[in-house]
Protein backbone atom coordinates (compact mmCIF):
# COMPACT_ATOMS: atom_id res chain seq x y z
CA UNK A 1 0.00 0.00 0.00
CA UNK A 2 1.27 3.40 -0.90
CA UNK A 3 1.99 5.84 1.92
CA UNK A 4 -0.80 8.16 2.86
CA UNK A 5 -0.46 11.82 3.60
CA UNK A 6 -1.95 13.42 6.71
CA UNK A 7 -4.39 16.14 5.77
CA UNK A 8 -5.82 18.92 7.97
CA UNK A 9 -8.31 21.47 6.70
CA UNK A 10 -8.96 24.33 9.12
CA UNK A 11 -10.97 27.51 8.76
CA UNK A 12 -11.03 30.30 11.35
CA UNK A 13 -14.32 28.94 12.62
CA UNK A 14 -13.48 25.26 12.91
CA UNK A 15 -11.41 22.23 12.06
CA UNK A 16 -13.21 20.62 9.12
CA UNK A 17 -11.21 17.49 8.58
CA UNK A 18 -8.14 15.84 10.03
CA UNK A 19 -7.51 12.57 8.27
CA UNK A 20 -5.19 10.64 6.00
CA UNK A 21 -5.56 10.62 2.25
CA UNK A 22 -4.01 9.09 -0.87
CA UNK A 23 -3.96 12.40 -2.67
CA UNK A 24 -5.19 15.92 -2.04
CA UNK A 25 -5.81 18.38 -4.87
CA UNK A 26 -5.59 22.05 -3.90
CA UNK A 27 -6.21 25.24 -5.91
CA UNK A 28 -2.73 26.82 -5.66
CA UNK A 29 -2.04 30.25 -7.12
CA UNK A 30 -0.31 28.79 -10.17
CA UNK A 31 -2.97 26.17 -10.84
CA UNK A 32 -4.38 23.06 -9.26
CA UNK A 33 -1.81 20.97 -7.45
CA UNK A 34 -2.10 17.27 -6.57
CA UNK A 35 -0.24 16.46 -3.38
CA UNK A 36 0.76 12.96 -2.34
CA UNK A 37 2.96 11.61 0.43
CA UNK A 38 6.63 12.45 -0.02
CA UNK A 39 5.97 15.87 -1.58
CA UNK A 40 8.70 18.49 -1.39
CA UNK A 41 8.02 21.06 1.37
CA UNK A 42 6.05 23.99 -0.08
CA UNK A 43 4.07 26.88 1.32
CA UNK A 44 1.60 28.21 -1.19
CA UNK A 45 -1.22 30.71 -1.34
CA UNK A 46 -4.56 29.33 -2.52
CA UNK A 47 -7.19 30.74 -4.87
CA UNK A 48 -10.91 30.23 -4.43
CA UNK A 49 -11.74 26.76 -5.69
CA UNK A 50 -12.28 23.14 -4.81
CA UNK A 51 -10.22 20.83 -2.67
CA UNK A 52 -10.44 17.15 -3.55
CA UNK A 53 -9.48 14.59 -0.97
CA UNK A 54 -8.98 11.17 -2.54
CA UNK A 55 -8.89 8.30 -0.11
CA UNK A 56 -9.45 4.60 -0.87
CA UNK A 57 -11.28 5.52 -4.05
CA UNK A 58 -13.67 7.94 -2.37
CA UNK A 59 -13.57 11.60 -3.19
CA UNK A 60 -14.50 14.23 -0.60
CA UNK A 61 -14.81 17.78 -1.89
CA UNK A 62 -14.64 21.13 -0.16
CA UNK A 63 -15.14 24.64 -1.44
CA UNK A 64 -12.62 27.16 -0.13
CA UNK A 65 -12.52 30.91 -0.52
CA UNK A 66 -8.75 31.29 -0.68
CA UNK A 67 -6.17 30.70 2.02
CA UNK A 68 -2.82 28.98 2.43
CA UNK A 69 -1.40 25.49 2.35
CA UNK A 70 1.66 24.23 4.14
CA UNK A 71 2.97 21.02 2.62
CA UNK A 72 5.67 18.76 3.99
CA UNK A 73 6.56 15.17 3.08
CA UNK A 74 4.12 13.61 5.55
CA UNK A 75 1.54 16.31 6.04
CA UNK A 76 -0.54 18.96 4.35
CA UNK A 77 -2.15 21.75 6.34
CA UNK A 78 -4.72 23.90 4.59
CA UNK A 79 -5.60 27.19 6.29
CA UNK A 80 -8.70 28.32 4.45
CA UNK A 81 -10.20 31.80 4.82
CA UNK A 82 -13.50 30.04 4.54
CA UNK A 83 -14.25 26.38 3.85
CA UNK A 84 -17.54 24.65 3.16
CA UNK A 85 -17.99 20.90 2.65
CA UNK A 86 -19.53 20.14 -0.73
CA UNK A 87 -22.47 18.46 1.01
CA UNK A 88 -23.44 21.80 2.61
CA UNK A 89 -22.79 23.79 -0.53
CA UNK A 90 -25.34 25.05 -3.01
CA UNK A 91 -25.61 27.65 -5.72
CA UNK A 92 -27.25 30.19 -3.45
CA UNK A 93 -24.21 30.16 -1.14
CA UNK A 94 -21.88 30.54 -4.10
CA UNK A 95 -23.90 33.34 -5.63
CA UNK A 96 -23.76 35.19 -2.33
CA UNK A 97 -19.95 34.87 -2.33
CA UNK A 98 -19.85 36.24 -5.87
CA UNK A 99 -22.00 39.22 -4.92
CA UNK A 100 -19.73 39.86 -1.90
CA UNK A 101 -16.66 39.66 -4.13
CA UNK A 102 -18.21 42.12 -6.61
CA UNK A 103 -18.79 44.58 -3.79
CA UNK A 104 -15.21 44.16 -2.62
CA UNK A 105 -13.92 44.92 -6.11
CA UNK A 106 -15.93 48.14 -6.11
CA UNK A 107 -14.70 49.01 -2.62
CA UNK A 108 -11.02 48.39 -3.44
CA UNK A 109 -9.01 51.61 -3.33
CA UNK A 110 -5.58 50.72 -4.70
CA UNK A 111 -4.88 49.15 -8.09
CA UNK A 112 -3.02 46.19 -6.60
CA UNK A 113 -5.91 45.52 -4.27
CA UNK A 114 -8.37 45.82 -7.14
CA UNK A 115 -6.42 43.34 -9.27
CA UNK A 116 -6.32 40.86 -6.44
CA UNK A 117 -10.03 41.19 -5.69
CA UNK A 118 -10.79 40.83 -9.38
CA UNK A 119 -8.83 37.59 -9.53
CA UNK A 120 -10.85 36.27 -6.62
CA UNK A 121 -14.05 37.22 -8.41
CA UNK A 122 -12.94 35.51 -11.62
CA UNK A 123 -12.03 32.35 -9.74
CA UNK A 124 -15.37 32.32 -8.02
CA UNK A 125 -17.09 32.63 -11.39
CA UNK A 126 -15.05 29.68 -12.68
CA UNK A 127 -16.19 27.60 -9.73
CA UNK A 128 -19.76 28.72 -10.42
CA UNK A 129 -19.49 27.65 -14.07
CA UNK A 130 -18.15 24.23 -13.13
CA UNK A 131 -20.72 23.67 -10.42
CA UNK B 1 -37.88 47.67 64.58
CA UNK B 2 -39.54 47.00 61.24
CA UNK B 3 -43.07 45.64 61.32
CA UNK B 4 -43.87 42.11 60.22
CA UNK B 5 -45.53 43.44 57.09
CA UNK B 6 -42.52 45.52 56.08
CA UNK B 7 -40.29 42.48 56.52
CA UNK B 8 -42.58 40.31 54.44
CA UNK B 9 -42.34 42.86 51.60
CA UNK B 10 -38.57 42.92 51.95
CA UNK B 11 -38.34 39.10 51.75
CA UNK B 12 -40.52 39.05 48.65
CA UNK B 13 -38.26 41.58 46.98
CA UNK B 14 -35.08 39.61 47.78
CA UNK B 15 -36.78 36.49 46.47
CA UNK B 16 -37.56 38.08 43.14
CA UNK B 17 -33.96 39.33 42.92
CA UNK B 18 -32.81 35.79 43.57
CA UNK B 19 -35.02 34.52 40.77
CA UNK B 20 -33.40 36.97 38.38
CA UNK B 21 -29.83 36.13 39.38
CA UNK B 22 -30.64 32.43 39.18
CA UNK B 23 -32.06 32.83 35.67
CA UNK B 24 -29.04 34.90 34.59
CA UNK B 25 -26.73 32.24 35.95
CA UNK B 26 -28.44 29.50 33.99
CA UNK B 27 -28.48 31.53 30.80
CA UNK B 28 -24.76 32.29 31.25
CA UNK B 29 -24.01 28.61 31.82
CA UNK B 30 -25.77 27.64 28.60
CA UNK B 31 -24.08 30.41 26.60
CA UNK B 32 -20.72 29.60 28.15
CA UNK B 33 -20.84 26.10 26.76
CA UNK B 34 -21.40 27.39 23.24
CA UNK B 35 -18.83 30.18 23.54
CA UNK B 36 -16.26 27.74 24.85
CA UNK B 37 -16.85 25.38 21.94
CA UNK B 38 -16.51 28.19 19.42
CA UNK B 39 -13.31 29.42 21.05
CA UNK B 40 -11.88 25.93 21.00
CA UNK B 41 -12.89 25.31 17.40
CA UNK B 42 -11.02 28.43 16.34
CA UNK B 43 -7.82 27.45 18.11
CA UNK B 44 -6.28 25.01 15.56
CA UNK B 45 -6.37 27.67 12.85
CA UNK B 46 -4.68 30.26 15.05
CA UNK B 47 -2.01 27.80 16.14
CA UNK B 48 -1.16 26.59 12.63
CA UNK B 49 -1.14 30.18 11.41
CA UNK B 50 1.35 31.16 14.11
CA UNK B 51 3.54 28.17 13.24
CA UNK B 52 3.58 28.98 9.52
CA UNK B 53 4.37 32.64 10.17
CA UNK B 54 7.11 31.85 12.67
CA UNK B 55 8.65 29.60 10.06
CA UNK B 56 8.35 32.18 7.30
CA UNK B 57 9.58 35.02 9.49
CA UNK B 58 12.80 33.22 10.37
CA UNK B 59 13.53 33.02 6.63
CA UNK B 60 12.73 36.63 5.75
CA UNK B 61 14.85 39.26 7.42
CA UNK B 62 16.43 42.66 7.06
CA UNK B 63 15.06 45.05 4.49
CA UNK B 64 12.91 42.42 2.74
CA UNK B 65 10.67 41.96 5.74
CA UNK B 66 7.20 43.45 5.40
CA UNK B 67 6.40 46.47 7.55
CA UNK B 68 3.95 44.57 9.74
CA UNK B 69 6.67 42.18 10.83
CA UNK B 70 9.68 44.45 11.06
CA UNK B 71 8.02 47.47 12.63
CA UNK B 72 8.65 51.08 11.71
CA UNK B 73 11.90 51.20 13.62
CA UNK B 74 10.45 53.60 16.15
CA UNK B 75 8.35 53.06 19.25
CA UNK B 76 7.18 56.57 19.89
CA UNK B 77 3.51 56.20 19.12
CA UNK B 78 1.48 53.43 20.68
CA UNK B 79 -1.98 52.16 19.91
CA UNK B 80 -3.63 50.26 22.74
CA UNK B 81 -6.60 48.12 21.75
CA UNK B 82 -8.83 47.38 24.73
CA UNK B 83 -11.43 44.65 24.37
CA UNK B 84 -14.14 44.01 26.96
CA UNK B 85 -17.77 42.94 26.82
CA UNK B 86 -20.77 45.17 26.24
CA UNK B 87 -22.62 44.16 29.36
CA UNK B 88 -21.81 43.94 33.04
CA UNK B 89 -23.05 41.77 35.90
CA UNK B 90 -19.97 39.62 35.48
CA UNK B 91 -17.96 40.17 38.64
CA UNK B 92 -14.50 41.60 38.07
CA UNK B 93 -14.29 40.56 34.44
CA UNK B 94 -14.38 43.95 32.75
CA UNK B 95 -12.68 45.91 35.51
CA UNK B 96 -9.74 43.49 35.38
CA UNK B 97 -9.18 44.24 31.71
CA UNK B 98 -9.72 47.96 32.22
CA UNK B 99 -7.27 48.04 35.15
CA UNK B 100 -4.54 46.43 33.04
CA UNK B 101 -5.33 48.85 30.22
CA UNK B 102 -5.03 51.81 32.59
CA UNK B 103 -1.71 50.58 33.96
CA UNK B 104 -0.36 50.00 30.48
CA UNK B 105 -1.42 53.44 29.26
CA UNK B 106 -0.04 55.13 32.39
CA UNK B 107 3.35 53.46 32.14
CA UNK B 108 3.58 54.31 28.43
CA UNK B 109 2.68 57.92 29.15
CA UNK B 110 5.33 58.08 31.88
CA UNK B 111 7.89 56.92 29.35
CA UNK B 112 6.88 59.92 27.28
CA UNK B 113 5.15 57.92 24.54
CA UNK B 114 2.22 59.09 22.52
CA UNK B 115 -0.76 56.84 23.25
CA UNK B 116 -3.97 56.31 21.29
CA UNK B 117 -6.73 53.96 22.35
CA UNK B 118 -9.03 51.80 20.26
CA UNK B 119 -12.01 50.49 22.18
CA UNK B 120 -13.96 47.30 21.65
CA UNK B 121 -16.91 46.83 24.00
CA UNK B 122 -19.19 49.29 25.74
CA UNK B 123 -17.81 48.60 29.20
CA UNK B 124 -14.29 49.61 28.22
CA UNK B 125 -15.68 52.80 26.71
CA UNK B 126 -17.69 53.68 29.80
CA UNK B 127 -14.84 53.05 32.22
CA UNK B 128 -12.05 54.72 30.24
CA UNK B 129 -14.04 57.63 28.84
CA UNK B 130 -13.59 59.91 31.83
CA UNK B 131 -9.82 59.69 31.83
CA UNK B 132 -8.84 59.12 28.21
CA UNK B 133 -11.74 60.18 25.98
CA UNK B 134 -9.43 62.47 23.97
CA UNK B 135 -7.20 59.51 23.10
CA UNK B 136 -9.96 57.34 21.62
CA UNK B 137 -9.55 56.77 17.89
CA UNK B 138 -12.54 54.52 17.43
CA UNK B 139 -15.13 52.72 19.51
CA UNK B 140 -16.54 49.35 18.44
CA UNK B 141 -19.22 47.39 20.21
CA UNK B 142 -18.49 43.84 21.24
CA UNK B 143 -21.94 42.84 20.04
CA UNK B 144 -24.54 40.65 21.60
CA UNK B 145 -24.19 37.76 19.20
CA UNK B 146 -21.18 35.49 19.45
CA UNK B 147 -18.17 37.04 17.68
CA UNK B 148 -17.23 35.91 14.19
CA UNK B 149 -14.94 36.95 11.36
CA UNK B 150 -17.34 39.63 10.16
CA UNK B 151 -16.94 41.35 13.52
CA UNK B 152 -13.17 40.92 13.77
CA UNK B 153 -12.37 41.99 10.20
CA UNK B 154 -13.30 45.69 10.36
CA UNK B 155 -11.43 46.08 13.64
CA UNK B 156 -8.31 44.43 12.23
CA UNK B 157 -8.56 46.50 9.06
CA UNK B 158 -8.77 49.72 11.06
CA UNK B 159 -5.68 48.73 13.08
CA UNK B 160 -3.70 47.90 9.95
CA UNK B 161 -4.84 51.10 8.19
CA UNK B 162 -3.72 53.20 11.16
CA UNK B 163 -0.37 51.46 11.17
CA UNK B 164 0.14 51.69 7.42
CA UNK B 165 -0.81 55.38 7.44
CA UNK B 166 2.03 55.93 9.91
CA UNK B 167 -0.26 56.94 12.75
CA UNK B 168 1.19 54.41 15.11
CA UNK B 169 4.36 52.36 15.61
CA UNK B 170 3.39 49.71 18.13
CA UNK B 171 0.01 48.06 18.59
CA UNK B 172 -0.88 46.23 21.80
CA UNK B 173 -4.06 44.24 22.30
CA UNK B 174 -5.44 44.01 25.84
CA UNK B 175 -8.13 41.43 26.46
CA UNK B 176 -9.04 38.63 28.78
CA UNK B 177 -7.51 35.22 28.08
CA UNK B 178 -9.73 32.30 28.89
CA UNK B 179 -7.65 29.95 31.03
CA UNK B 180 -10.53 27.94 32.47
CA UNK B 181 -14.06 28.45 33.71
CA UNK B 182 -12.73 29.78 37.03
CA UNK B 183 -9.77 31.84 35.80
CA UNK B 184 -9.69 34.50 33.12
CA UNK B 185 -6.54 36.51 32.97
CA UNK B 186 -6.34 40.03 31.51
CA UNK B 187 -3.41 39.90 29.10
CA UNK B 188 -1.53 42.34 26.91
CA UNK B 189 -0.36 41.02 23.55
CA UNK B 190 1.79 42.89 21.09
CA UNK B 191 0.16 42.75 17.65
CA UNK B 192 2.49 44.94 15.61
CA UNK B 193 5.38 44.46 15.10
CA UNK B 194 4.50 40.80 15.42
CA UNK B 195 6.18 39.30 18.46
CA UNK B 196 7.62 36.12 17.06
CA UNK B 197 8.37 33.05 19.09
CA UNK B 198 11.65 31.53 18.02
CA UNK B 199 10.76 28.93 15.41
CA UNK B 200 13.77 26.85 16.36
CA UNK B 201 15.09 24.97 13.39
CA UNK B 202 13.32 26.40 10.38
CA UNK B 203 12.13 23.82 7.90
CA UNK B 204 13.11 24.53 4.33
CA UNK B 205 10.09 25.31 2.28
CA UNK B 206 9.60 26.37 -1.27
CA UNK B 207 7.26 29.29 -1.62
CA UNK B 208 4.66 29.89 -4.21
CA UNK B 209 4.49 32.70 -5.32
CA UNK B 210 7.32 33.89 -2.97
CA UNK B 211 8.01 34.54 0.72
CA UNK B 212 7.29 38.24 0.76
CA UNK B 213 4.02 37.96 -1.18
CA UNK B 214 2.79 35.21 1.07
CA UNK B 215 3.83 37.06 4.22
CA UNK B 216 2.12 40.20 2.99
CA UNK B 217 -1.14 38.30 2.79
CA UNK B 218 -0.60 36.20 5.89
CA UNK B 219 0.27 38.98 8.33
CA UNK B 220 -2.96 41.01 7.97
CA UNK B 221 -4.91 37.76 8.12
CA UNK B 222 -3.01 36.89 11.28
CA UNK B 223 -4.03 40.17 12.93
CA UNK B 224 -7.65 39.46 12.06
CA UNK B 225 -7.28 36.06 13.63
CA UNK B 226 -5.65 37.45 16.77
CA UNK B 227 -8.50 39.93 17.14
CA UNK B 228 -11.03 37.16 16.55
CA UNK B 229 -9.31 34.92 19.12
CA UNK B 230 -9.37 37.77 21.64
CA UNK B 231 -13.08 38.39 20.99
CA UNK B 232 -13.93 34.71 21.28
CA UNK B 233 -11.98 34.26 24.50
CA UNK B 234 -13.53 37.44 25.89
CA UNK B 235 -16.96 36.06 25.08
CA UNK B 236 -16.27 32.74 26.81
CA UNK B 237 -14.58 34.47 29.76
CA UNK B 238 -17.48 36.89 30.12
CA UNK B 239 -20.04 34.13 30.45
CA UNK B 240 -17.83 32.11 32.79
CA UNK B 241 -17.33 35.16 34.98
CA UNK B 242 -21.01 36.04 34.86
CA UNK B 243 -21.97 32.52 35.78
CA UNK B 244 -19.74 32.59 38.87
CA UNK B 245 -20.88 36.08 39.86
CA UNK B 246 -24.54 35.20 39.51
CA UNK B 247 -24.06 31.95 41.40
CA UNK B 248 -22.61 33.95 44.31
CA UNK B 249 -25.42 36.47 44.10
CA UNK B 250 -28.02 33.71 44.19
CA UNK B 251 -26.37 32.20 47.26
CA UNK B 252 -26.14 35.57 49.01
CA UNK B 253 -29.81 36.21 48.33
CA UNK B 254 -30.60 32.81 49.84
CA UNK B 255 -28.64 33.66 53.01
CA UNK B 256 -30.38 37.00 53.25
CA UNK B 257 -33.81 35.38 52.90
CA UNK B 258 -33.00 32.93 55.70
CA UNK B 259 -31.80 35.67 58.03
CA UNK B 260 -34.81 37.86 57.28
CA UNK B 261 -37.26 34.99 57.74
CA UNK B 262 -35.86 34.18 61.20
CA UNK B 263 -36.02 37.83 62.17
CA UNK B 264 -39.57 38.10 60.91
CA UNK B 265 -40.69 35.00 62.86
CA UNK B 266 -39.11 36.36 66.02
CA UNK B 267 -40.88 39.68 65.65
CA UNK B 268 -44.19 38.00 65.01
CA UNK B 269 -43.72 35.73 68.02
CA UNK B 270 -42.80 38.69 70.22
CA UNK B 271 -45.96 40.46 69.13
CA UNK B 272 -48.13 37.43 69.91
CA UNK B 273 -46.52 37.04 73.32
CA UNK B 274 -47.13 40.69 74.15
CA UNK B 275 -50.76 40.41 73.12
CA UNK B 276 -51.22 37.26 75.22
CA UNK B 277 -49.71 38.90 78.28
CA UNK B 278 -52.06 41.84 77.80
CA UNK B 279 -55.11 39.55 77.56
CA UNK B 280 -54.05 37.40 80.54
CA UNK B 281 -53.24 40.35 82.76
CA UNK B 282 -56.50 41.97 81.68
CA UNK B 283 -58.42 38.81 82.58
CA UNK B 284 -56.71 38.40 85.96
CA UNK B 285 -57.47 42.04 86.82
CA UNK B 286 -61.20 41.31 86.63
Amino acid sequence: MADKIAFDLVSPERLLISDHADMVTIPATEGYMGVMAGHAPVVTALRPGMIDVLNNGTDTRFFIRGGFAEISAAKINVLADEAIPMSEMDLAVLDQRIRDAEEEVLAATTDADKTRKNEILDDLKLVRAAF
Amino acid sequence: MASVKEMRVRIASVKSTQKITKALQMVAAAKLRRAQQTAQAARPYAERMAAVIANLASGVSGTDAPLLLAGTGSDKRHLVVVATSDRGLAGGFNSGVVRLARETVQSLLQQGKDVKILIVGRKARDQLRRQYADRFVEVYEAGLKSPDLNRARPIARRIIDLYMAGETDVVTLISSRFKSVVTQKPTALQLIPAAMPDAGEAAFYEYEPDETTILEQLLPQNITIQVLTALLENDAGFYASQMTAMDNATRNAGDLINALTIQMNRTRQAKITTELIEIISGASAL
